[in-house]
């Protein structure tokens, strides 16, 4: 017996009330999911993710509501599937949601460096971040992948990064880093759809 | 059913042909929303068969209540109705601890949303917003005021069904998903643009709440059956296992 998926529907202009209510406006939840994954005691760099998602007219969508979901900082995931010799660390989940801004449609994401995971076949992984985005408009929430500008070796050697065979694709995920008072900050600007189309995945 | 899943397991692919293509026009923001490359497949690692997980404690004990927590100085307006169902995976097992998370407008269709101008008034005891763990089951419920359908600028005179969203995050970030819930005998259901963009009658079925007689309140609440099916993981019957550093 196999029962089909339930078909996706888009999260329509509203999804803050749902999954960000106090970005909607009103103070429901005592306890609120949010775009900052750190708490003081957990390890690993400090970085903020910044960007804007970006329509086929160039137009910035001020609605749209990312979710990410990444290891921590020695390359683990918080989850029994991830069998590898490498320690959990408590005081990190690895998940955050975050709404654009309704005037700038700026994103921001406050979390630690994940290290490298394990991919198949015992093949290294470079660090990245997976990245989901739903919005008015996106009839199925679109997924992507994160990477960064400093780890130039460990991206050329990526089994997804290779993949993708428009070689020149491949940059559409490579966060930019930069940094403000003294703190890293790397730039993932979305694009989806035209020129420099960002790659999203059928996972 | 199977032997069960383990959570080291795959996902099976899934089925694009069920779901909405990202480009359909009627439903027009769509038209500069939607990816003109196709999607790239990828196979699975422990980035896409891994998900967070949540404890009961992080949830508020009205929170899969609408009718109670956003009450002021009274209850909301509206038909009290009980939704209820099962979350499992397409091979039929339940998937429990999954988190649900719903919203929705009021009786009048109004939107708790500082972007909604909709001249219908807001209700002050209604928030609109839910959200539970399912059980070891995978069954869920919660109790609600049902939303009223409200106009939309897609064609000037459109109008949504009665809908609530549903976000359900399982134990795979592969089976992260978002879609509407909408209920028997809606006649708006056959014309909305949205509803549309899924290309068969039958997958339209399943989004469609049935009433549930037996489970009504007397003299207190209606209610209404949805089940949701999420993605499952495949068994891993002869291939070495393909996860982490033991392939």
């Amino acid at each position: 017996m196999r029962y089909p998926e339930t078909a996706s529907q888009t999260g329509g202009p509203y999804v803050h009330i749902g999954l960000a209510p106090q970005q909607a406006g009103f103070d429901i939840f005592k306890n609120n999911f949010g775009a900052n994954l750190c708490a003081p005691a957990t390890l690993g760099e400090r970085i903020a993710i910044e960007g804007q998602v970006i329509d086929g007219s160039g137009a910035v969508l001020r609605d749209v509501l990312l979710e990410i979901w990444q290891a921590n900082a020695a390359g683990k995931y918080a989850h029994p599937g991830d069998l590898q010799a490498k320690p959990l660390d408590d005081a990190f989940r690895g998940w955050g949601r975050g709404g654009a801004d309704f005037d700038t449609g700026l994103y921001r994401f406050d979390t630690i460096k994940p290290g490298p995971v394990v991919g198949r076949k015992g093949q290294m992984q470079a660090p990245h971040i997976n990245v989901w985005v739903v919005a008015r408009g996106i009839n199925m929430g679109l997924n992507t992948r994160l990477y960064f500008s400093d780890e130039v070796a460990a991206n050329a050697a990526d089994p997804v990064l290779n993949s993708i065979e428009w070689v020149q694709r491949r940059a559409t995920l490579i966060a930019q880093r930069g940094e403000r008072d003294g703190l890293a900050v790397y730039r993932f600007d979305i694009r989806l759809q035209g020129e420099g189309e960002t790659v999203f995945f059928d996972i | 059913m199977g032997p069960l899943p383990r959570p080291t397991d795959e996902f099976i692919q899934r089925d694009t042909g069920l779901h909405a293509p990202a480009l359909t026009p009627d439903y027009k923001t769509s038209v500069l929303r939607s990816p003109r490359l196709a999607l790239i497949s990828i196979e699975q690692t422990l980035s896409e068969i891994t998900a967070p997980a949540f404890q009961p404690e992080e949830l508020g004990p009205l929170d899969h209540d609408l009718i109670l927590n956003f009450a002021k100085d009274g209850l909301p307006i509206g038909e009290r109705i009980i939704v209820h169902g099962i979350v499992r995976d397409e091979l039929g097992r339940p998937v429990p601890n999954a988190l649900v998370e719903i919203w929705q407008a009021n009786a009048g269709g109004r939107y708790r949303h500082r972007n909604d101008k909709y001249l219908a008034p807001i209700d002050p005891n209604f928030g609109g917003c839910g959200r539970l763990l399912t059980d070891a089951n995978g069954y869920y419920v919660f109790r609600t005021i049902k939303p009223g359908p409200y106009p939309w600028r897609n064609r000037i005179n459109d109008w949504r069904p009665s809908h609530i969203h549903f976000s359900l995050m399982g134990d795979g970030w592969a089976q992260r998903l978002i879609t509407q819930m909408y209920f028997e005998g809606d006649p708006l259901i056959a014309d909305c643009p949205i509803v549309r963009t899924i290309p068969s009658e039958e997958q339209v079925r399943g989004l469609i709440a049935v009433q549930d007689r037996a489970a009504f309140v007397p003299l207190d609440s209606r209610a209404y059956r949805f089940d949701i099916t999420l993605r499952g993981r495949r068994a891993t019957l002869f291939e070495n296992h393909v996860q982490g550093a033991t392939a």
